[in-house]
């Protein structure tokens, strides 16, 4: 799971212009949580225990307490600021070398992060793991010999796959409704152990990044947009003046 | 040969993909810019008619890569196919649309060849000798340009509609055609698909609307929906949405727009309480005029409006559908 900055909080740039200052708020990646329930609900559906992994300061373990209080039995967080630079490469990378002494049969990623949108970590996760993988999917169910999901193809179309275990799904929002932590759920997270892992630890597993971003910038606009602004009721009519005198759509 | 751009284009089923024609465009302006020669390549199996359709377009060679086991798609036998292909060819800068296929074995290749994808490219410059490629972070809000701190192949793929697909130049003759057959040991390809399907006929054909009121999470509650149905109505219109409505369940999947819903290109496109997430920018980016509503006033929907009003949708959109009732009135 990653921690990114909220949809609507307004972003500034670095003295490097590299990257964001830090002073945002941050929510957890929402493909991620979609992640989580699926998961939550494949134990409550097979039993099994679910784990949580996040990587980033200390301001990630966050999403971590969340995902433990909504029923998530432990958790790893790999922690420095560091991995907030890492291309998906070594973040895949890192998270690999943090689970070699696990033994997870399913390892559930968000399709894409609201931040990069790199739409990759997963798949190279699973590449790193010598592990199948399908993207995009909108359902799981068990089979004698593994597991069968169903993918989203674009403009509607679906596919059923059927693969074997272990493996790494990468989930598509929607995929189910999300729940809410509980009150005693939020009490108990605060037992459920948490490992921490330093940089230290997997340094040796990532190298240096494959791509860099030269500059970060807010994007020029190409087209010319005329602001309406007033009252609303002023704003209205002026719309409806250019719906009927402008676009004559009316 | 080295320092060679190479596009892969898509095929599903033995069709081209169309998208594949904006990435050529692309391929095309690089090697401009570069000097470099642009080849294309086609992967699967019985595809000779693609890569002859795509060899009347102005590049200097293409690859038909082919092996029976790359039908039907799988990740594990295009990654293997290309591993073997690309680790022959070794061109610098290889090329692909940014679909959903892609998403799925582009990572994985690149990580098998030690290498790296910059993803879902919106453009590209070409700067003192370095290239670098231009991508939207933070749902749109930012953009970045990025760039390749690895060995070739660099692996770059483009957003849907980021080139002009009919803009790509057609050759002087048919480019030459080589087959390739790659081969696929058993058990590499773990994963056994099914038939691609369609969920449910699709009750609303959305690409056929002149003018639509869209929907985003800015509509809060279900019960707002009705509150744009009314101004969809007085407008004459079809009611759409983004994808979190229609995750809700609040409006029909069949009223998506966006990446994985339909792609449609109105007169009029009323976004009402939508952010701009690029997957949704992407289906309705072709609209003539956009008009948006949203209160936050850096929404990356308002990079791509012709009219901005930067308000609550819910003082707005009550008036708003008594004037266009009033202007209806009065034109009638």
């Amino acid at each position: 799971m990653k921690q990114v900055p909220q949809k609507d909080a307004p972003l500034k740039l670095s003295e490097s212009a590299t990257w964001i200052r830090e002073d945002v708020s941050y929510e957890v990646n929402e493909p991620d949580a979609f992640a989580l329930e699926e998961a939550l609900r494949q134990r409550e559906k097979h039993t099994g225990e679910v784990v949580v992994i996040t990587a980033g300061p200390a301001r990630a373990q966050q999403v971590l307490r969340e995902a433990l209080a909504k029923g998530a039995d432990r958790a790893i967080h790999l922690e420095d600021n560091a991995f907030v630079g890492l291309d998906a490469c070594n973040t895949a990378r890192a998270f690999a070398a943090a689970i070699k002494d696990e033994k997870f049969d399913l390892i559930f990623t968000g399709l894409q992060s609201d931040d990069y949108g790199y739409a990759q970590t997963g798949v190279v996760l699973a590449e790193l793991l010598g592990w199948p993988h399908a993207t995009i999917i909108m359902q799981i169910e068990k089979t004698d010999g593994g597991i069968k999901v169903k993918r989203e193809l674009e403009a509607g179309y679906f596919q059923f796959v059927e693969m074997p275990l272990p493996a790494v799904l990468t989930i598509q929002s929607g995929i189910n409704k999300l729940r809410y932590a509980t009150l005693i759920g939020i009490k108990q997270a605060k037992n459920k152990p948490l490992r921490k892992v330093a940089l230290a630890e997997v340094q040796s597993a990532i190298g240096e990044n494959l791509q860099k971003i030269e500059r970060l910038y807010v994007p020029q606009k190409t087209k010319k947009t005329e602001h309406i602004e007033g009252p609303p009721a002023e704003v209205a009519k002026r719309l409806v003046d250019k719906l009927r005198n402008e676009l004559r759509v009316l | 040969m080295s320092d060679t751009i190479l596009v892969i284009v898509e095929q599903r089923e033995s069709k081209l993909n169309r998208v594949s024609w904006e990435t050529i465009t692309a391929g095309q302006a690089i090697a401009t810019a570069t000097g470099w020669p642009l080849e294309a390549a086609v992967v699967g199996a019985n595809i000779a008619p693609i890569a002859a359709e795509v060899a009347t377009k102005k590049v200097a060679k293409v690859y038909a890569v082919e092996s029976p086991k790359l039908e039907p798609y799988t990740p594990d036998a295009f990654a293997a196919a290309l591993k073997q292909f690309l680790g022959v060819k070794q061109p610098k800068l290889v090329l692909m649309p940014h679909t959903y296929q892609v998403r799925d074995f582009v990572p994985k290749l690149a990580t098998a060849m030690g290498r790296t994808v910059i993803s879902d490219c919106i453009g590209f410059k070409h700067e003192n000798g370095k290239l670098v490629f231009t991508r939207q972070m933070f749902q749109g809000k930012l953009a970045a340009d990025v760039s390749f701190t690895s060995d070739a192949p660099w692996f770059a793929t483009f957003q849907n509609g980021a080139f002009r697909g009919d803009q790509a130049e057609v050759g002087s003759g048919p480019a030459p055609a080589e087959t390739v057959t790659v081969e696929i040991a058993d058990g590499v390809i773990r994963n056994r698909p099914q038939e691609v399907f369609k969920e449910a006929k699709q009750a609303v054909d959305l690409t056929q609307a002149e003018i639509i009121v869209s929907v985003g999470r800015g509509i809060k509650e279900q019960k707002n929906i009705e509150m744009a149905k009314r101004l969809a109505e007085a407008l004459g219109g079809e009611l759409a949405a983004s994808r979190p409505i229609c995750d809700s369940g609040w409006l029909p999947m069949d009223r998506q727009i966006g990446s994985s819903g339909q792609t449609v290109a109105p007169k009029l496109y009323l976004a009402l309480g939508i952010s701009g997430a690029i997957q949704h920018i992407v289906g309705m980016k072709g609209s003539r005029t956009i008009i948006a509503v949203n209160k936050d006033s850096e929404a990356p929907i308002f990079e791509i409006a012709d009219y901005a009003v930067v308000g609550n949708l819910f003082d707005i959109v009550p008036p708003l559908i008594e004037e266009v009732k009033k202007a209806k009135a009065a034109g009638s």
